[in-house]
């Protein structure tokens, strides 16, 4: 009896599993990452899905920085680091030697946590992308200039000085530049690291409802150290601790009823 | 705790700076450093503008004996005839030559070792090829003179039957080797100085290394390599050693490189060289010809501030 009963529950586990795996992006089977004798990441085994928002919360120095910028690889910039297990990206292990990094960074947009234009016009910062990928017809560069911007919401208040250095903008807009500047290549997946960390609280609240708007069609990471942010905008959100996944689960029940001491004790404020 | 107020009662520092401002000897400093700084800086401003009237000077009694319309027009330097041709374009050709030379070899190798250096090298690389360059940068240009002469010159004879020993291109070439440290250094330095974050950001969109390197990192430090070529211009417009080693004195109009030549700066040493006397046309002529040199610099100045302002990428 108990034999069957526990096998009917696997099956159905495996269901809902099975349903879920058709909409998984990002699949991290046992991560590890050491910055020369630094562990920074231990066994990360995470899941992230498609057109939905994860947040990932967690102290200073926690690892949750470390590990978006391992999804599109940008994290091998700093010498020294080695990493083993896999993650995969569509089913595709992106640390595999045929899958090149510029094809996955072409597919995993990324969003900095300071404002980082190129010093070249707002048209020629947004018209970056599609222009190193070949797209060189004016006509389509302008349609996918305006398009994204208007996307990133930056398009009223830049379409008259489009021709204009991006760094006159305010760091605010400078942001949602850089969000449109993402857009244009109309990746799958946007990774932000704290987006809004260098922003002010307005420019914060017009990124926030920007990010969920792009939700519709795009899958987001995105790491936060402002707890209310993930709160307000995330469907998932995973708890890093010292280099581990404490706690991801529905960004609800994290908020209202955490599993694990530790999620508690942070998201109540009692560290971090 | 007592104690220790009442130490800090017996030794107020607040007490002590008074006493030490009384005596006054900081806010006399304070007044005479600024004068004697003023003094120095006087002093090398004073210093240029002797040159610049010493030349404008003997460029003008130059002028009384050979028309300014000569000078510029007449197609042939001959001023040991009799009577002399003063006409500076065939000098003017001479130096033109030799540099466009000297910046079509320095540029690419230059701006290619930069992008190596700032944009792939290692660190450790960088740190021992850098100062190696800085070095090359630092051999006494008679070395060069020779090296053209001797080495560069026989070399390109293998390759171009007809090279005369003399010639605008092998001082041409080894100018450039010359310069080429000079334009590395600096467009690295202004290469390096591109914030990182703005590299990330090309990167992250699935750009290359080296199209980052050439779109973004560039055009970023754009005002950095111009000012690092027009120093190499200068620098090769200026270039008197190698020129009068193994470029030759035979002031010609033409865009033949493998004839003999002569440049600005080459006539200049052999005038002061030789027994021209004292208030003879062709003393005064190398001044008219050294206030031309001067002009060509300013302008060279001028041209780099007006390009770098206007293509400037700030960030």
């Amino acid at each position: 009896m108990t034999f069957t009963v526990e096998k009917k529950r696997e099956e159905a586990v495996k269901e809902t599993q099975g349903k879920r795996e058709k909409n998984v992006v990002y699949k991290t089977k046992e991560l590890n990452l050491w910055y020369g004798e630094t562990h920074a990441l231990k066994n990360i085994n995470l899941d992230i899905y498609e057109n939905e928002i994860t947040a990932i919360i967690g102290p200073s120095g926690c690892g949750k920085s470390t590990y978006i910028k391992t999804l599109n690889r940008m994290v091998e910039l700093v010498p020294g680091v080695k990493t083993s297990g896999e993650i995969l990206y569509r089913g595709r292990n992106i640390f595999d030697k045929d899958f090149e990094v510029e094809e996955l960074r072409t597919r995993v947009g990324m969003v900095f946590q300071n404002p980082n234009p190129f010093p070249k016009s707002i048209y020629d910062n947004v018209a970056y992308g599609p222009r190193i990928h070949g797209i060189k017809d004016k006509k389509i560069l302008d349609q996918i200039v305006e398009k994204s911007l208007r996307g990133a919401a930056i398009w009223d208040e830049v379409k008259d000085r489009l021709h204009e250095n991006a760094y006159g903008l305010s760091g605010g807009q400078q942001q949602r530049l850089c969000i449109a500047r993402c857009l244009a290549i109309e990746p799958d997946v946007i990774l932000m690291d704290e987006p809004t960390s260098a922003l002010d609280p307005i420019s914060t609240l017009k990124v926030e409802e920007l990010v969920q708007e792009l939700k519709k069609d795009y899958s987001i990471i995105i790491v936060t150290h402002n707890m209310q942010q993930a709160a307000r905008i995330s469907d998932k959100t995973a708890f890093f601790l010292n280099g581990e996944v404490i706690e991801y689960d529905d960004t609800d029940k994290i908020f209202s009823t955490p599993s694990d001491k530790r999620t508690e004790d942070y998201i109540t404020g009692r560290f971090g | 705790m007592n104690s220790m107020s009442s130490d800090k009662e017996q030794f107020s520092v607040q007490k002590l700076i008074a006493e030490k401002k009384k005596n006054g000897a900081k806010k006399r400093t304070e007044k005479i450093v600024p004068f004697i700084l003023l003094m120095t800086a006087i002093v090398s401003v004073l210093t240029t503008l002797g040159i610049l009237f010493t030349l404008l000077f003997e460029t003008f009694t130059f002028f009384r004996h050979v028309s300014l319309i000569e000078f510029l027009t007449n197609d042939t330097w001959y001023p040991f005839s009799d009577p002399g041709e003063y006409g500076i374009l065939p000098l003017i050709s001479g130096t033109l030559r030799v540099t466009g030379i000297a910046i079509l070899v320095a540029v690419p190798i230059g701006l290619s070792a930069a992008i190596y250096l700032s944009e792939f090298a290692k660190d450790r690389v960088r740190r021992i090829i850098k100062p190696i360059l800085e070095v090359l940068g630092g051999i006494p240009t008679i070395v060069y003179g020779f090296f053209a002469l001797t080495f560069v010159t026989p070399l390109l004879k293998n390759f171009i039957p007809s090279l005369e020993i003399f010639n605008a291109l092998s001082p041409g070439i080894v100018m450039g080797i010359m310069i080429t440290p000079t334009i590395a250094s600096l467009s690295e330095d202004a290469m390096s100085a591109v914030p990182n974050s703005i590299r990330q950001g090309s990167l992250a969109l699935g750009a290359t290394k080296f199209e980052t390197a050439i779109k973004v990192v560039l055009p970023a430090a754009a005002s950095g390599i111009i000012a690092s070529i027009v120093l190499g211009i200068s620098r090769a417009i200026g270039e008197t050693m190698i020129v009068s080693i193994a470029g030759g004195s035979t002031p010609n109009l033409s865009l033949d490189v493998t004839r003999s030549i002569q440049t600005m700066t080459a006539y200049i040493v052999q005038v002061a060289q030789g027994d021209a006397g004292y208030g003879t046309t062709i003393y005064y002529s190398i001044y008219a010809v050294g206030f031309t040199l001067f002009l060509f610099t300013l302008v060279m100045n001028l041209l780099a501030t007006w390009i770098s302002r206007r293509i400037r990428e700030e960030y």
